[in-house]
Parts: structure tokens; sequence; C-alpha cells
């Protein structure tokens, strides 16, 4: 039996932790515990302190390990941050495809490594600028993409061939990838070599980010398409980034930002099987998203309790044979929900230290959010500064020197462990109803979610939570000190004409059949892509593309559970 | 009525003030997402509802929330009280209140802050 | 109030909607308005869906709407849901499956709350229901979850009664009460394409033909229909059954102004005289004091319940002590 320990020290243990919860006792008894209890953000107990015993059947080798060996605990890559540091990759839309352009130009010189793209939400929604609903709000929350002309001029002097490009799109991913790729294309570069992420996650959607097209039937075969198409076509493409990030936004849990997630993850890799394609082709290419939120220590574990999760369910569930296969690589966004719009400069401090938690989970990719987040799209200035966070954990701090810095912490391997447990408790749930799709369609996780956001909030109102400024040290009458970025409203104007010149000077015979041959291959099994991409480079737009799904497939409504 | 107008699906608080309506012992109707500003004026003077509290998350409350006030003008249907929330910095909601939203709630008011708002200000009937 | 009436006639939403809540919340105006509203009501044809939560009553109405829509007829909704019983609140969310008919000037939608206090739900969704009517609804749908007898009562006043299931619901089926199966005049499983359907179907039919003979001597003998409604199967079916069924009332009892047979009538006057005299006469014991001052004698161990009672209602009624 290799534990970690040796048996025999358990009761030398068990004594002195005897007498020290006597002391305890006897302090306590003067002066009562610091508060009544304490719990993580998730509303998970903590325990005063932890030993050798709450990891007593702890097996170093089976459990912790080295990074790059299964289970991978204590990281994906074998060299980690030793070999690299994790891509800085910074959310980043607003306004038109050259205000967006500018700011990753921006970005890029200030020292990140990684573009990640915002739409608004017509495009996220797989509207047109000139939508009818989509006034008011183009450009308002991302960047605002009609066709290939934006995404022309959006990448503009960007290189490509050598940075990676995340999009954070979904139901009208197919479309922006190939409208990504033609662009590509149209510069010369191979698809062989272009890298980058989609996040393509249609069943986080229904659970919790609500941008929403078609059922999530057709919408998890779209996705699969894509998942085929990149396994064979663009193979340095994560084709979906499985996200957990939205769950916990909507006020979900840890433990079930992590079960959902990876029970989205298992309904994905499910399908594609059924698809034909073989686990070892795509499964290499899953990413994953989580968030990083305030509790530091339930969110180390949690990323390593992630990463030990997926490997067993790839390896014993799907029986992966490639060691790629077995890894769950992310990447985090700090929590937005946990920023507040009083004392704005406080959130440069929460950021920080939920970069450094997700730093210290092993994140492969990373974006810090920025201060003015609560109030509107970051200023040029405030995202400078979430950028320069990481920079600070990553070239000061030294956490990235050594791998896994908490690996070995009592405390962590416990909460790593109890994780996990708790997390596959609620996915065997998940499965004994039949899966994900069938779960959510007896809005089993909306409920989940919704009631722990409404105990949460609960919490906070009694101050059994407390939000710096917001509940506790508060200013009265506080003025907001900070800038906040408008996005001009005649940019809806402008942006419509731009994509009507296109329209004019595409040829609509070629738009006209291209949609023909896209609604074709919906109705029939072929896949969709390369009939996109062929669309995307005769400049028809996101919503012509989007309408033919929400014809031949339907439209989804919000149930408008509560 | 409860309504998230626009194509913005962050529903979270929404919902959250749904159930505390209901805990405080209001009726509330519950429109759920991507509703356009008139399908809100039409349910809210069907529903005959003494206040609209509408949600954004995604920007674009100036053009929604002030449609849904000028609607209501047209259908002399303006005795509806309009709140709103959200991410709506403090100009927008300086501007939003000039056009007739007769309160915004900023992130971080509580539950108990916002039932005891409306049982002050909206007068059913 | 000839200025309401004729509103409502003329189908003003405003003035409907401000009446439909008027009603809900007791106000004593609506009854001189209800009287003078009555005769313009009768043409309506009124059709009651219920079903526990979450068997897809919400969803299936609003597929029922778009049909009958098509069909060219007006529709009124009144999709009720229960009452917290802690905090006297509610959150109805039926509606938001019916959105997309919002816009639509033919269909008129409300929502109401059950309440549960004196004439709640019956009286006032009945009175709503005239009101649907008076303003010239072709259709009227109710939707209530069924689990109350108020429920129950509610849907028997409405011409057609479709008790909604899904499958899998087992020993479900059983524990329905037997009060609101027994005014099922169509059974709809909805969600049909999950595991047990054919069980559920199975379930049903033995039930309803457990009265055989009735149906022998020409009753209408309940038809169960498959649906499933999100995906606008069945639906067809279902109404065209509502349709039959429409026919045979009209065949056995000459026309469909349901409110013409007595037994309807006399249900309903009764309901509306006990509605009426609680209304009254917990008004008056609560306004002299009367009410307050028998709870603290009980409690006091003064009186016993019975005799406090009868103190407070003999002698509103006139009658004496025995």
């Amino acid at each position: 039996m290799p534990f970690t320990f040796d048996q025999k020290i358990f009761d030398d243990i068990e004594e002195d932790h005897d007498k020290w919860q006597g002391k305890l006792k006897s302090i306590f008894s003067k002066r009562p515990e610091r508060l009544e209890r304490f719990s993580t953000v998730s509303d998970t107990e903590i325990n005063q302190m932890y030993t050798p015993e709450d990891i007593r059947t702890q097996d170093f080798g089976k459990d912790i390990g080295f990074p790059g060996e299964y289970p991978f605990t204590r990281g994906v890559q074998p060299s980690m941050y030793r070999g690299r540091l994790w891509t800085m990759r910074m959310f980043a839309g607003l306004g038109s495809a050259r205000d967006t352009n500018l700011r990753f130009h921006h970005l890029v010189n200030a020292g990140q490594t990684g573009l990640s793209t915002a739409f608004d939400m017509p495009t996220l929604m797989g509207y047109d600028s000139d939508s009818s609903k989509a006034r008011g709000e183009c450009g308002k929350c991302g960047v605002a993409i009609d066709t290939l002309k934006d995404m022309e001029d959006l990448f503009e002097g960007l290189p490509i061939e050598q940075i990676t490009t995340s999009m954070t799109i979904n139901p009208p991913a197919s479309v922006i990838w190939a409208m990504y790729i033609a662009m590509a294309e149209t510069r010369g570069i191979d698809r062989k070599i272009i890298g980058g992420t989609i996040q393509n996650d249609m069943l986080k959607e229904f659970v919790a980010q609500k941008t929403f097209m078609c059922p999530p039937e057709p919408s998890v075969r779209i996705v699969t398409d894509t998942i085929e198409f990149g396994t064979k076509e663009i193979p340095r493409w994560n084709t979906i980034s499985i996200s957990g990030y939205h769950i916990r936004e909507a006020g979900s849990t840890a433990v079930q930002e992590l079960a959902f997630t990876l029970a989205d993850g298992i309904a994905y890799t499910e399908k594609a099987l059924e698809r034909g394609l073989h686990v070892d082709d795509f499964a290499p290419r899953f990413s994953f998203f989580f968030n990083s939120h305030l509790d530091f220590f339930e969110e180390v574990a949690k990323f390593r309790a992630a990463r030990r999760m997926w490997a067993k369910i790839m390896k014993d569930r799907f029986k992966a044979k490639d060691p790629r296969s077995w890894w769950l690589r992310f990447h985090t966004q700090t929590a937005g929900c946990s920023l507040t719009a009083q004392q704005p400069y406080n959130n440069v401090v929460r950021t920080a230290l939920q970069g450094l938690a997700a730093v210290m989970g092993g994140t492969q990719s990373l974006h810090t959010n920025s201060l003015d987040e609560v109030l509107a799209i970051p200023t040029e200035e405030a995202a400078t500064i979430a950028l320069r966070t990481q920079q600070i954990i990553a070239e000061e701090s030294g956490v990235a020197n050594t791998i896994d810095p908490l690996g070995g912490s009592y405390f962590v391997e416990a909460f790593t462990n109890r994780m996990e447990e708790e997390a596959f408790e609620i996915i065997q749930k998940i499965d004994d109803m039949g899966g994900m799709l069938s779960a959510i369609e007896k809005n089993y996780p909306q409920l989940e979610i919704a009631d722990a956001a409404y105990h949460y909030q609960k919490q906070i109102d009694n101050r059994e939570k407390t939000v710096v400024g917001v509940n506790k040290y508060v200013i009265e009458d506080e003025e907001i000190p900070v800038e906040v970025l408008e996005i001009d409203e005649e940019l809806e104007k402008i942006q419509i004409e731009k994509t009507n010149r296109v329209k004019e000077q595409r040829d609509n015979r070629k738009v006209a059949r291209s949609l023909e041959r896209v609604a074709e291959a919906c109705a029939g099994e072929e896949n969709v892509m390369e009939y996109l991409i062929d669309a995307a480079k005769e400049y028809t737009t996101v919503q012509e593309l989007c309408d033919v799904y929400r014809k031949v497939f339907g439209e989804y409504r919000d149930p408008g559970i509560y | 009525m409860v309504a998230k107008p626009g194509l913005d699906g962050h529903d979270r608080g929404a919902r959250i003030i749904a159930r505390a309506y209901r805990d405080a012992g209001f009726e509330v109707v519950y429109t759920g997402l991507h509703q356009t500003p008139e399908e809100i004026v039409e349910a809210a003077i069907q529903e005959d509802v003494d206040m609209i509290g509408m949600s954004s998350l995604a920007g674009a409350h100036k053009y929604l929330f002030k449609s849904v006030v000028d609607m209501l003008k047209e259908r002399d249907a303006d005795d509806i009280v309009v709140c709103g929330g959200g991410i709506i910095p403090q100009d927008d909601i300086d501007m939003l209140k000039a056009a007739g939203v007769k309160e915004i709630f900023t992130p971080g008011t509580t539950l108990d802050d916002i039932v005891t708002w409306v049982k002050t200000n909206v007068k059913p009937r | 109030m000839k200025n309401i009436v004729e509103k409502v006639v003329s189908g003003d939403i405003r003035t409907v909607a401000r009446l439909i809540r008027d009603i809900d919340d007791g106000m004593p105006e609506v009854r001189d308005v209800l009287k003078d509203l009555y005769a313009h009501t009768g043409n309506a044809y009124v059709i009651g869906i219920t079903g526990a939560p979450g068997v897809g009553k919400s969803t299936l109405v609003d597929q029922m709407i778009a049909h009958l829509r098509k069909r060219d007829k007006t529709v009124g909704v009144l999709a009720v849901d229960p009452t917290s019983p802690f905090s006297g609140g509610a959150i109805l969310g039926d509606r938001v499956r019916m959105q997309r008919h919002s816009m639509d000037r033919g269909v008129f939608i409300r929502s109401l709350a059950t309440r549960g206090h004196f004439g709640g739900l019956t009286q006032s969704t009945r009175s709503a229901i005239d009101v649907l009517d008076a303003m010239g609804k072709d259709y009227i749908l109710v939707e209530t979850v069924g689990v109350g007898q108020d429920e129950v009562d509610v849907v028997r006043s409405a011409h057609t009664t479709a008790i909604v299931v899904i499958p899998g619901m087992g020993d479900g089926i059983q524990a329905i009460k037997a009060g609101i199966l027994e005014v099922g005049d169509i059974f709809l499983i909805n969600k049909a394409d999950r595991d047990g359907s054919d069980k559920t179907y199975t379930d049903l039919k033995l039930m309803i033909e457990m009265d055989q003979r009735k149906y022998d001597e020409g009753t209408w003998k309940p038809p169960i229909l498959k649906a499933q409604a999100v995906f606008d199967i069945g639906i067809a079916e279902f109404i065209q059954e509502i349709d039959r069924h429409a026919a045979y009332l009209e065949s056995t009892f000459g026309g469909l102004n349901i409110r013409k047979q007595k037994d309807m009538v006399r249900q309903e006057l009764a309901e509306m005289i006990k509605a009426r005299l609680l209304e009254e006469v917990i008004s008056k014991l609560t306004e002299t004091g009367d009410f307050d001052q028998a709870v603290q004698g009980i409690a006091d161990g003064k009186i016993d319940p019975y005799s406090a009672c009868d103190n407070l209602v003999l002698p509103i009624v006139g009658l004496s002590q025995p």
C-alpha cells in the first residue's frame, strides 16, 4: 500500500490533535471563534486546520504524482511554467472592428501573448447590425461583426500565424470561425497552421449564458460538425472551450461549476463518438474554460480536481489511449460577478488574488478582469492594469518558479479530494438522468444554479458573507471615481452603412447559392463547415447564415426557469 | 413585472429579484429573456402591473429602457412605474431618470432595500 | 359604468386588464359591471388545461394559440399559478412560454395567482372568463395547476377540460386526485417521446374504461392523446378532438352556451352564494370586533370553538341557538 504517510504516525498525530482541540476549546470559551461559520463563497464548510489525518490514504503516485503524468493533478505539461508561462490572453471587444483592432494592438504591445475576442450581442445571437433586434446594442458589449470585411479589419496587422486567437462565440461559432478561416486563407495563411479556440459550447448556453438560437439537439449537431472539421482540417485549433465560467457567473457553487462542465464534456465526447470519430482524434483538441472566484483555496482545489477527474473520465470511461486525450487544458477568467461598482479600485485586488489562484491552479491561459468591468467595457488604462497584474504575478511574485507549489498542502490535497468526490456525485446524478442533454431538458442544472444564486444573495444580504465596500467598510454617498468607456451612439449607423456597401459590392447570386448549399447540408448529414467558409468568402453576413440555421432547425425560446 | 429587454442573456439578477419579490408578497409576472420593448409594454398592459423592473448587463440599457418608458407614454400607461438594474454607469443613470425611469438599482443593492423601495414608492392602483 | 362595459365589448385592452385586476382584488364596484356584462357572454368556447407542474401546460397552450390563430380565431388566456402559502406572493411564469403571441392583437394573455383566500380562485377566474367572453374572444384557454379542489371547480366551468400528464408519472397517475380525473374530457400525454409513455397510456386507458358502460350508453369517452408540445407534434390532433367534443356538447345539450345548462347554473350559483355569504359575514364580524373577541375567548379557554361559531353565525342568519 503505497500511502504517502507511514500509517503508524497517525496515533501520535491524533493525540496531539486532541490536545490542541482542548486548547482551542478553552480559548473559545473566553472569546468565541471569529465567525459563527467558516465556509467558502460556495458555502462549503472549512475546518480549523488540516493535518495528515485529512489525507490519510493519499497515494502520492496515484493521486498526486508528477506534472505531465496521469492523473495530471499537478499540471498537464511536464514542464508547466518552468518551460513556458501561461498565455496572457485579455478578452477584448468594443464598437467597430477598427476600434477593437486598436485595442488588440494596444494589448499586444503591452505584452499580452494571445488574442481573445468579445463580440456584441447581435453578433453573439446571430443578428446583423441592421436587424431590428440589434437596435441599441451594436458594439455595446463587444465588437460588431457582420461580414468577412469586419473580420479582416478586426485582425488587420496582427500576426495570426504566430499568435493564437480565442473567440467567445456560441450559436454562430461555426459561422464566425468560417469567417476567421476565410480571412486567414485570403491572407495566404495555411489553415493547417492557424491556432486558436472557439468557445462553441452550446450546452452551457441553455444552462447559464443564455445566448441561444436553435434547440439543444441541432445546436450540438453543429458543434459536432465543427469538432469533426477541426480534427481533420485545422489541427492546431481548439474546436471547443467547454465552459464552467458562465455557469459560475450564473450563481452555481464551485462543485457545480466543476461537475456541470465535465458533464458537458462527457456529452460532447459521446456525440463525437456517435458521429464515428475516434476519441483520440478529437479529444486532444478539447479545451476548457473555468472561473477563478473569490475563495482562493477552493479555486486551486477545483482546478486540480478538474484535471484529475477529466483524466480518469477520458482514460477509464472513454478508453482514450493517447495521453493528450487525458489532458484537461484550460483557460481561466477571474470572476466578473465578484467585482463591485462601489470602491472600484478594490477590484484590482480581487482580480489579483483570483489571477493568483488560477496560476497556482495551473491554468494554460488567463484573462484578468479590469477594475471597471462592473460599470462598462474596460478603458484602455483599466485593461492595462489587469494585464500588468498577470505580469507581476509571473515575474515578481515567484509563484511560477516551481510547479504546483500548493501540492502536498494537507488542506489543498484534502480539498482537491473533496471537490472530486462531490463533483463525481453530481455527474452520477446526471448520468442517471440520461446525460446532460436530458438533464437540461428536465431543467436540473438550471434550477440548481438558480437555488445556489438565491442562497448566496441571501447570505450577502444577511451579512453572512462579506463584500467589502458593499455590506462592510462602506463609503456613504460615494462618488465613483473612475472614467467610464462610452460607445459612440453613431456607430450603429456607420456599421449598417458599411455592411450595406459590402452587400452592394458582393456577387449576390453567389451568396444566394452558397446559402442554399448551407441549407442543404443542414437539412442533411453533411458537415456544414466548408460551405460556411465558401459563403464567408462571398461576404455573406452572419445573420444570413444564422437565419438558415433558424429556418432549418427552428428557434429556441427561453423557458423562463427561475 | 420583471423583464429582460434586448438580447442580453444575463438573467441571474432578474431571477433572484423575482424570487425576492415573491417572498415579499408581491405577484410577479416574469417575462423571460429576449423581450423587445414593445413586447414588454404590451404584456405590462395586459397584466395591468404596477411596476416594470428591467435588467441589462450588456450595455444597451439607454435605448431599451427609454423605449419602454416612451412606449408606455404613447399607450397612456405611464402610471406604470419603470425601474431598472444591472451594469449601468452613473451618467446613464442620470439620463435614464431624466427620461422617466423612476429608479436604477446598482450592483450591491440588497434585496431588502429594493423591496422596501418598491413598497414605499410603488402604490398598487 | 356603461362606459366600461362598452369598452370591454369593443375589446379595449387596458379596460379589460384593469377590470380583471379589480375582480381579482375583490373590488365591490365590479359586481355592477359584471351584471351588465353578463348579457354579452355565452359566445366563447372555454377550454381548461390542467395538470401537475412541469408537464408542459404553458408550452401546450402556446401551441394551441398558434393553431387557433391560424384558423383566424381570437384567443383569451388565463394562466393561473399558485400563490406561495408562506409569503402570499407568487411568480407568474406561464406567460414566458406564450410571449411570442404578445404582440398579436387577436390574443389576450393574463396571469393570475390563486391567492387562496375567500372567493379566491374559483369565482374571480370565472368572472375573468366572463370578461374575456364579453370582450369577444372566440376561445378562452384557462391553464391551472390541477392539484386542488378549487382548480377542479374552475375547469368545471369550461366546455372542454384537458388533463395533461407526462410519462413516468407512475404512481403519479393513481395519486392524481380522483376528482380531477373525473373532469377530464381529453387526456394528453405530453413529452410522449420519454420512457414510459406507453405504460402511461395503458394506465389511463384502464382507468377510463372502468366506466365503459357509461360510454356504451353514449356518454363522451375521453380520448387519450400523445403529443410533444415543444415540437408542435400532436397539437393539431388535440384541437381536432376538442372540435369533436364541441360537436358532442352541441348535439347533446342543444347548444354551446353552457351557462344555460341547469347543472352548470346550479353549481355556479351555489359557488357565488357561498362566496358572497362568506364575504359579507366575515366583513361584518371583523368590523364589529366580534370575531377577534371570539378568538380571544377560545384562546383563554372561556369558550369552545363550536359554541363560539354558533354565537357568531346564527344571529346573522336569523336563527336562534338550539
